[in-house]
Protein backbone atom coordinates (compact mmCIF):
# COMPACT_ATOMS: atom_id res chain seq x y z
CA UNK A 1 0.00 0.00 0.00
CA UNK A 2 1.25 3.45 -0.86
CA UNK A 3 2.50 5.14 2.29
CA UNK A 4 0.55 8.38 1.95
CA UNK A 5 -2.75 6.60 1.39
CA UNK A 6 -2.13 4.32 4.35
CA UNK A 7 -1.00 7.20 6.52
CA UNK A 8 -4.06 9.21 5.61
CA UNK A 9 -6.37 6.37 6.63
CA UNK A 10 -4.38 5.75 9.79
CA UNK A 11 -4.75 9.39 10.87
CA UNK A 12 -8.47 9.48 10.05
CA UNK A 13 -9.04 6.38 12.19
CA UNK A 14 -7.34 7.99 15.18
CA UNK A 15 -9.08 11.33 14.60
CA UNK A 16 -12.54 9.79 14.14
CA UNK A 17 -12.19 7.78 17.34
CA UNK A 18 -11.22 10.91 19.29
CA UNK A 19 -13.92 13.07 17.71
CA UNK A 20 -16.80 10.65 18.25
CA UNK A 21 -15.81 10.11 21.88
CA UNK A 22 -15.51 13.89 22.26
CA UNK A 23 -19.05 14.32 20.98
CA UNK A 24 -20.31 11.75 23.49
CA UNK A 25 -18.43 13.38 26.39
CA UNK A 26 -19.80 16.80 25.47
CA UNK A 27 -23.36 15.42 25.48
CA UNK A 28 -22.94 15.44 29.26
CA UNK A 29 -22.54 19.21 29.29
CA UNK A 30 -25.26 20.53 31.59
CA UNK A 31 -26.28 17.00 32.62
CA UNK A 32 -23.37 15.85 34.81
CA UNK A 33 -24.17 14.20 38.14
CA UNK A 34 -22.30 17.00 39.96
CA UNK A 35 -20.84 20.25 38.65
CA UNK A 36 -17.21 19.09 38.91
CA UNK A 37 -17.90 15.99 36.82
CA UNK A 38 -19.89 17.98 34.30
CA UNK A 39 -16.87 20.24 33.86
CA UNK A 40 -14.49 17.28 33.81
CA UNK A 41 -16.34 15.57 30.98
CA UNK A 42 -16.47 18.70 28.84
CA UNK A 43 -12.78 19.25 29.56
CA UNK A 44 -11.95 15.77 28.36
CA UNK A 45 -14.19 16.26 25.35
CA UNK A 46 -12.21 19.37 24.51
CA UNK A 47 -8.89 17.51 24.76
CA UNK A 48 -10.27 14.85 22.42
CA UNK A 49 -11.52 17.42 19.91
CA UNK A 50 -8.07 18.98 20.00
CA UNK A 51 -6.46 15.61 19.31
CA UNK A 52 -8.80 14.92 16.42
CA UNK A 53 -8.14 18.35 14.90
CA UNK A 54 -4.42 17.66 14.80
CA UNK A 55 -4.85 14.30 13.09
CA UNK A 56 -7.55 15.57 10.67
CA UNK A 57 -5.38 18.50 9.63
CA UNK A 58 -2.51 16.16 8.92
CA UNK A 59 -4.82 13.79 7.02
CA UNK A 60 -6.14 16.70 4.97
CA UNK A 61 -2.60 17.75 4.13
CA UNK A 62 -1.59 14.22 3.08
CA UNK A 63 -4.69 13.93 0.93
CA UNK A 64 -3.85 17.18 -0.88
CA UNK A 65 -7.38 17.87 -2.09
CA UNK A 66 -7.65 21.19 -0.34
CA UNK A 67 -10.11 19.89 2.24
CA UNK A 68 -9.96 21.21 5.79
CA UNK A 69 -10.29 19.40 9.11
CA UNK A 70 -13.93 20.58 9.23
CA UNK A 71 -14.71 19.16 5.79
CA UNK A 72 -13.50 15.76 6.91
CA UNK A 73 -15.35 15.88 10.22
CA UNK A 74 -18.67 17.25 9.02
CA UNK A 75 -19.16 16.12 5.45
CA UNK A 76 -18.78 12.37 5.59
CA UNK A 77 -21.47 9.76 6.21
CA UNK A 78 -21.42 6.98 8.78
CA UNK A 79 -19.91 4.32 6.51
CA UNK A 80 -17.01 6.69 5.90
CA UNK A 81 -16.27 7.09 9.62
CA UNK A 82 -13.45 4.85 10.78
CA UNK A 83 -13.72 5.09 14.55
CA UNK A 84 -13.68 2.14 16.91
CA UNK A 85 -17.29 1.23 17.74
CA UNK A 86 -16.86 1.46 21.51
CA UNK A 87 -16.70 5.27 21.40
CA UNK A 88 -20.02 5.66 19.57
CA UNK A 89 -21.94 3.72 22.24
CA UNK A 90 -24.46 5.95 24.03
CA UNK A 91 -23.63 7.54 27.38
CA UNK A 92 -26.44 5.54 29.05
CA UNK A 93 -25.41 6.52 32.59
CA UNK A 94 -22.33 7.80 34.37
CA UNK A 95 -20.97 4.31 35.11
CA UNK A 96 -21.33 3.38 31.45
CA UNK A 97 -19.58 6.56 30.33
CA UNK A 98 -16.67 5.97 32.70
CA UNK A 99 -16.31 2.33 31.67
CA UNK A 100 -16.27 3.31 27.99
CA UNK A 101 -13.61 5.96 28.67
CA UNK A 102 -11.59 3.51 30.72
CA UNK A 103 -11.55 0.57 28.28
CA UNK A 104 -10.80 2.80 25.31
CA UNK A 105 -8.56 5.20 27.26
CA UNK A 106 -6.12 2.51 28.42
CA UNK A 107 -5.53 1.44 24.82
CA UNK A 108 -5.37 5.03 23.59
CA UNK A 109 -2.80 5.85 26.28
CA UNK A 110 -0.64 2.86 25.31
CA UNK A 111 -0.98 3.64 21.61
CA UNK A 112 0.10 7.27 21.96
CA UNK A 113 2.92 6.25 24.28
CA UNK A 114 4.24 4.05 21.47
CA UNK A 115 3.57 6.59 18.72
CA UNK A 116 5.70 9.19 20.51
CA UNK A 117 8.58 7.28 18.88
CA UNK A 118 6.97 7.13 15.44
CA UNK A 119 9.31 7.82 12.53
CA UNK A 120 6.71 10.26 11.26
CA UNK A 121 7.48 13.54 13.06
CA UNK A 122 3.94 14.91 12.91
CA UNK A 123 2.45 11.76 14.39
CA UNK A 124 5.15 11.68 17.05
CA UNK A 125 4.47 15.31 17.99
CA UNK A 126 0.68 14.99 18.09
CA UNK A 127 1.05 11.81 20.13
CA UNK A 128 3.35 13.40 22.68
CA UNK A 129 0.67 15.99 23.36
CA UNK A 130 -2.20 13.49 23.39
CA UNK A 131 -0.32 11.13 25.69
CA UNK A 132 -0.27 13.65 28.52
CA UNK A 133 -3.98 14.22 28.16
CA UNK A 134 -4.89 10.53 28.01
CA UNK A 135 -2.90 9.98 31.20
CA UNK A 136 -5.30 12.34 32.98
CA UNK A 137 -8.36 10.79 31.33
CA UNK A 138 -7.42 7.24 32.29
CA UNK A 139 -6.62 8.28 35.85
CA UNK A 140 -9.99 10.01 36.13
CA UNK A 141 -11.95 7.06 34.69
CA UNK A 142 -10.05 4.41 36.66
CA UNK A 143 -10.69 6.19 39.95
CA UNK A 144 -14.40 6.25 39.18
CA UNK A 145 -14.45 2.57 38.17
CA UNK A 146 -12.93 1.72 41.55
CA UNK A 147 -15.26 4.03 43.46
CA UNK A 148 -18.36 2.75 41.71
CA UNK A 149 -17.34 -0.92 41.68
CA UNK A 150 -16.35 -0.91 45.34
CA UNK A 151 -19.22 1.40 46.30
CA UNK A 152 -22.85 0.57 46.99
CA UNK A 153 -24.80 -2.36 45.57
CA UNK A 154 -26.46 -0.01 43.11
CA UNK A 155 -23.22 1.57 41.86
CA UNK A 156 -21.56 -1.85 41.65
CA UNK A 157 -24.42 -3.26 39.58
CA UNK A 158 -24.37 -0.29 37.21
CA UNK A 159 -20.65 -0.43 36.53
CA UNK A 160 -20.80 -4.24 36.21
CA UNK A 161 -23.63 -3.90 33.72
CA UNK A 162 -21.59 -1.34 31.76
CA UNK A 163 -18.58 -3.66 31.66
CA UNK A 164 -20.63 -6.63 30.48
CA UNK A 165 -22.26 -4.58 27.73
CA UNK A 166 -19.13 -2.83 26.52
CA UNK A 167 -16.89 -5.88 26.64
CA UNK A 168 -18.04 -6.93 23.16
CA UNK A 169 -16.20 -3.90 21.72
CA UNK A 170 -12.83 -4.60 23.31
CA UNK A 171 -11.28 -6.99 20.78
CA UNK A 172 -11.97 -4.37 18.15
CA UNK A 173 -9.66 -1.95 19.93
CA UNK A 174 -6.78 -4.14 18.76
CA UNK A 175 -8.00 -4.80 15.23
CA UNK A 176 -5.46 -4.09 12.50
CA UNK A 177 -5.24 -4.51 8.73
CA UNK A 178 -2.84 -3.84 5.85
CA UNK A 179 -2.94 -0.11 6.63
CA UNK A 180 -1.34 -0.79 9.99
CA UNK A 181 0.95 -3.53 8.71
CA UNK A 182 2.48 -1.40 5.98
CA UNK A 183 3.07 1.49 8.38
CA UNK A 184 4.43 -0.75 11.12
CA UNK A 185 7.07 -1.94 8.65
CA UNK A 186 8.21 1.63 8.07
CA UNK A 187 8.28 2.43 11.80
CA UNK A 188 5.39 4.89 11.60
CA UNK A 189 2.47 3.00 13.14
CA UNK A 190 2.15 1.06 16.33
CA UNK A 191 1.64 -2.70 16.50
CA UNK A 192 -1.50 -2.94 18.66
CA UNK A 193 -1.03 -6.66 19.29
CA UNK A 194 2.08 -5.82 21.31
CA UNK A 195 0.00 -3.64 23.62
CA UNK A 196 -2.55 -6.27 24.58
CA UNK A 197 -0.62 -7.70 27.53
CA UNK A 198 -0.12 -4.32 29.14
CA UNK A 199 -3.73 -3.32 28.47
CA UNK A 200 -4.84 -6.55 30.18
CA UNK A 201 -2.60 -5.76 33.11
CA UNK A 202 -3.98 -2.23 33.45
CA UNK A 203 -7.62 -3.24 33.41
CA UNK A 204 -7.03 -6.27 35.65
CA UNK A 205 -5.36 -4.05 38.23
CA UNK A 206 -8.30 -1.66 38.31
CA UNK A 207 -10.98 -4.36 38.19
CA UNK A 208 -9.36 -6.13 41.16
CA UNK A 209 -9.59 -2.91 43.19
CA UNK A 210 -13.13 -2.32 41.91
CA UNK A 211 -14.23 -5.88 42.80
CA UNK A 212 -15.30 -6.44 39.23
CA UNK A 213 -14.94 -9.67 37.35
CA UNK A 214 -13.55 -9.52 33.90
CA UNK A 215 -15.99 -11.05 31.39
CA UNK A 216 -14.82 -14.18 29.58
CA UNK A 217 -15.62 -15.05 25.99
CA UNK A 218 -18.87 -13.93 24.39
CA UNK A 219 -19.63 -12.20 21.11
CA UNK A 220 -17.16 -9.62 19.83
CA UNK A 221 -18.29 -6.87 17.47
CA UNK A 222 -15.75 -5.75 14.88
CA UNK A 223 -15.25 -3.59 11.84
CA UNK A 224 -15.66 0.03 12.98
CA UNK A 225 -12.24 0.99 11.66
CA UNK A 226 -13.41 0.05 8.18
CA UNK A 227 -16.79 1.76 8.42
CA UNK A 228 -19.06 -0.96 9.79
CA UNK A 229 -20.80 0.60 12.76
CA UNK A 230 -23.50 0.02 15.33
CA UNK A 231 -26.85 1.77 14.90
CA UNK A 232 -25.81 4.57 17.27
CA UNK A 233 -23.29 6.33 15.04
CA UNK A 234 -25.84 7.60 12.51
CA UNK A 235 -27.90 9.27 15.22
CA UNK A 236 -24.79 10.86 16.71
CA UNK A 237 -23.69 12.21 13.33
CA UNK A 238 -27.12 13.61 12.52
CA UNK A 239 -26.83 15.83 15.56
CA UNK A 240 -23.11 16.59 15.29
CA UNK A 241 -23.21 17.45 11.59
CA UNK A 242 -26.56 19.24 11.51
CA UNK A 243 -25.33 22.80 11.57
CA UNK A 244 -22.56 22.65 8.96
CA UNK A 245 -24.80 20.61 6.64
CA UNK A 246 -27.79 22.94 7.03
CA UNK A 247 -25.62 26.07 6.78
CA UNK A 248 -22.48 25.03 4.88
CA UNK A 249 -21.11 28.55 4.78
CA UNK A 250 -21.47 29.22 8.48
CA UNK A 251 -18.32 30.51 10.10
CA UNK A 252 -17.52 31.83 13.57
CA UNK B 1 16.61 42.16 9.70
CA UNK B 2 13.19 43.73 9.19
CA UNK B 3 12.51 47.37 9.80
CA UNK B 4 9.59 48.19 12.01
CA UNK B 5 7.56 51.37 12.05
CA UNK B 6 9.42 52.61 15.11
CA UNK B 7 12.22 53.99 12.99
CA UNK B 8 13.31 52.97 9.54
CA UNK B 9 16.93 53.43 10.47
CA UNK B 10 16.95 50.94 13.34
CA UNK B 11 16.28 47.33 12.48
CA UNK B 12 14.11 45.42 14.93
CA UNK B 13 16.09 42.88 16.88
CA UNK B 14 14.98 39.44 18.00
CA UNK B 15 15.14 40.69 21.58
CA UNK B 16 12.76 43.51 20.73
CA UNK B 17 10.27 41.01 19.29
CA UNK B 18 10.50 38.86 22.40
CA UNK B 19 9.85 41.99 24.48
CA UNK B 20 6.76 42.78 22.42
CA UNK B 21 5.52 39.22 22.88
CA UNK B 22 6.03 39.56 26.63
CA UNK B 23 3.44 42.34 26.58
CA UNK B 24 0.74 39.85 25.52
CA UNK B 25 -1.11 38.39 28.52
CA UNK B 26 -2.36 34.81 28.67
CA UNK B 27 -6.07 35.32 27.86
CA UNK B 28 -7.17 32.92 30.59
CA UNK B 29 -4.57 33.75 33.24
CA UNK B 30 -3.71 37.40 32.55
CA UNK B 31 -1.28 37.53 35.49
CA UNK B 32 1.35 35.96 33.27
CA UNK B 33 2.29 36.61 29.65
CA UNK B 34 2.42 34.13 26.79
CA UNK B 35 6.21 33.92 26.87
CA UNK B 36 6.17 33.06 30.57
CA UNK B 37 3.45 30.48 29.86
CA UNK B 38 5.90 28.81 27.50
CA UNK B 39 3.81 28.70 24.36
CA UNK B 40 6.18 30.87 22.30
CA UNK B 41 9.01 28.58 21.26
CA UNK B 42 10.99 30.62 18.77
CA UNK B 43 11.18 33.82 16.78
CA UNK B 44 12.72 33.52 13.32
CA UNK B 45 13.31 36.26 10.77
CA UNK B 46 12.57 35.30 7.19
CA UNK B 47 15.59 34.99 4.88
CA UNK B 48 14.79 38.11 2.92
CA UNK B 49 14.17 39.90 6.23
CA UNK B 50 10.69 40.94 5.15
CA UNK B 51 8.90 39.25 7.99
CA UNK B 52 9.04 37.25 11.13
CA UNK B 53 7.86 33.76 11.97
CA UNK B 54 6.68 33.05 15.50
CA UNK B 55 6.80 29.40 16.47
CA UNK B 56 4.15 28.45 19.03
CA UNK B 57 3.00 25.27 20.76
CA UNK B 58 -0.39 24.69 22.38
CA UNK B 59 -0.72 23.97 26.10
CA UNK B 60 -3.49 21.40 25.58
CA UNK B 61 -4.55 19.98 22.19
CA UNK B 62 -7.98 21.56 22.44
CA UNK B 63 -7.12 24.73 24.32
CA UNK B 64 -9.64 27.34 23.09
CA UNK B 65 -7.28 30.14 24.10
CA UNK B 66 -4.74 29.10 21.46
CA UNK B 67 -6.56 30.89 18.64
CA UNK B 68 -6.85 34.03 20.79
CA UNK B 69 -3.12 33.91 21.51
CA UNK B 70 -2.28 33.49 17.82
CA UNK B 71 -4.51 36.44 16.92
CA UNK B 72 -2.95 38.54 19.70
CA UNK B 73 0.56 37.81 18.41
CA UNK B 74 -0.43 38.72 14.85
CA UNK B 75 -2.08 41.92 15.98
CA UNK B 76 0.78 42.96 18.24
CA UNK B 77 3.55 42.41 15.70
CA UNK B 78 1.55 43.69 12.72
CA UNK B 79 0.96 46.92 14.58
CA UNK B 80 4.74 47.30 14.64
CA UNK B 81 4.76 47.05 10.88
CA UNK B 82 5.96 43.47 10.75
CA UNK B 83 4.75 40.76 8.42
CA UNK B 84 3.90 37.93 10.82
CA UNK B 85 3.55 34.23 10.24
CA UNK B 86 2.67 31.73 12.94
CA UNK B 87 3.85 28.16 12.87
CA UNK B 88 2.42 25.62 15.31
CA UNK B 89 4.66 22.83 16.55
CA UNK B 90 3.73 19.91 18.80
CA UNK B 91 7.17 18.66 19.68
CA UNK B 92 8.58 19.03 22.25
CA UNK B 93 5.19 18.98 23.97
CA UNK B 94 4.48 21.91 26.25
CA UNK B 95 5.21 21.24 29.89
CA UNK B 96 4.66 23.25 33.05
CA UNK B 97 8.28 22.45 33.92
CA UNK B 98 9.23 25.26 31.50
CA UNK B 99 7.77 27.85 33.87
CA UNK B 100 10.33 29.82 35.82
CA UNK B 101 10.16 30.32 39.58
CA UNK B 102 9.34 33.97 38.91
CA UNK B 103 6.35 32.97 36.77
CA UNK B 104 5.16 30.54 39.42
CA UNK B 105 5.36 33.33 42.01
CA UNK B 106 3.14 35.48 39.78
CA UNK B 107 0.56 32.70 39.57
CA UNK B 108 0.55 32.33 43.34
CA UNK B 109 0.13 36.07 43.85
CA UNK B 110 -2.82 35.90 41.45
CA UNK B 111 -4.45 33.20 43.61
CA UNK B 112 -3.58 30.13 41.55
CA UNK B 113 -1.42 27.44 43.10
CA UNK B 114 1.58 27.02 40.74
CA UNK B 115 2.29 23.65 39.12
CA UNK B 116 4.56 21.30 41.07
CA UNK B 117 7.45 19.56 39.32
CA UNK B 118 6.42 16.60 37.18
CA UNK B 119 6.84 13.35 39.07
CA UNK B 120 6.58 9.66 38.28
CA UNK B 121 2.98 9.66 39.54
CA UNK B 122 1.91 12.35 37.09
CA UNK B 123 3.14 10.30 34.15
CA UNK B 124 1.43 7.06 35.11
CA UNK B 125 -2.32 6.89 34.66
CA UNK B 126 -2.96 4.31 37.36
CA UNK B 127 -0.99 6.00 40.10
CA UNK B 128 -2.89 8.40 42.29
CA UNK B 129 -1.94 12.06 42.52
CA UNK B 130 -4.38 12.65 45.35
CA UNK B 131 -1.63 12.64 47.94
CA UNK B 132 0.69 14.94 46.04
CA UNK B 133 1.52 17.99 48.12
CA UNK B 134 -0.39 21.02 46.87
CA UNK B 135 0.06 24.34 48.61
CA UNK B 136 -2.83 26.73 49.19
CA UNK B 137 -1.95 30.01 47.43
CA UNK B 138 -3.70 32.00 50.16
CA UNK B 139 -2.34 30.62 53.45
CA UNK B 140 0.56 28.41 52.24
CA UNK B 141 -0.85 25.38 54.05
CA UNK B 142 -0.27 21.97 52.52
CA UNK B 143 -3.34 20.62 54.27
CA UNK B 144 -5.38 20.62 51.06
CA UNK B 145 -7.72 18.22 49.25
CA UNK B 146 -8.24 17.56 45.56
CA UNK B 147 -11.84 18.31 44.58
CA UNK B 148 -11.55 17.57 40.86
CA UNK B 149 -8.74 17.01 38.40
CA UNK B 150 -10.57 19.24 35.94
CA UNK B 151 -11.34 22.90 36.53
CA UNK B 152 -12.53 26.06 34.82
CA UNK B 153 -9.92 25.73 32.07
CA UNK B 154 -8.10 22.71 30.65
CA UNK B 155 -4.92 23.64 32.52
CA UNK B 156 -6.35 23.86 36.03
CA UNK B 157 -7.61 21.48 38.74
CA UNK B 158 -9.89 22.27 41.68
CA UNK B 159 -8.65 22.00 45.26
CA UNK B 160 -9.87 22.94 48.72
CA UNK B 161 -7.76 24.23 51.58
CA UNK B 162 -8.61 22.45 54.81
CA UNK B 163 -6.72 25.07 56.78
CA UNK B 164 -8.22 28.38 55.62
CA UNK B 165 -11.32 26.74 54.09
CA UNK B 166 -10.92 28.39 50.71
CA UNK B 167 -11.48 26.62 47.43
CA UNK B 168 -8.64 27.32 45.02
CA UNK B 169 -7.30 26.33 41.61
CA UNK B 170 -4.08 24.50 40.90
CA UNK B 171 -2.25 25.03 37.61
CA UNK B 172 -1.97 21.36 36.67
CA UNK B 173 1.33 19.64 36.32
CA UNK B 174 1.60 18.77 32.67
Amino acid sequence: METNIALHKYCVRIADTSLILAQRMCEWCGHGPVLEEDIAMSNMGLDLIGQSRGFYSYAAKLEGKGRTEDDIAYFRNEREFLNRCIVEQPNTDFAYTMMRSFLHGCLSYLQFRTLVNSKDDTIAGLSEKALKEMTYHVRHASEWIIRLGDGTDVSHDKVKDALENLWQFTDELFEMDDVDQSLIKSGIACDLSLLRAEWDQMINEVFAKAKLERPVGGYQSKGGFNGTHTEHLGHLLSEMQYLPRAYPDAIW
Amino acid sequence: MPFGKMGASTPITTDAIWNLLKQIPDPEVPAINIVELGVVRDVIFSEDASGVEVVMTPTYSGCPAMKVMEDDVKEKLSSEGLDVKIRIVYKPAWTTDWMSEETKAKLKAYGISPPPKLTFEHLHPLSSVKNAEVMCPFCDSKNTTLTSQFGSTACKALHFCDNCHQPFELFKCH
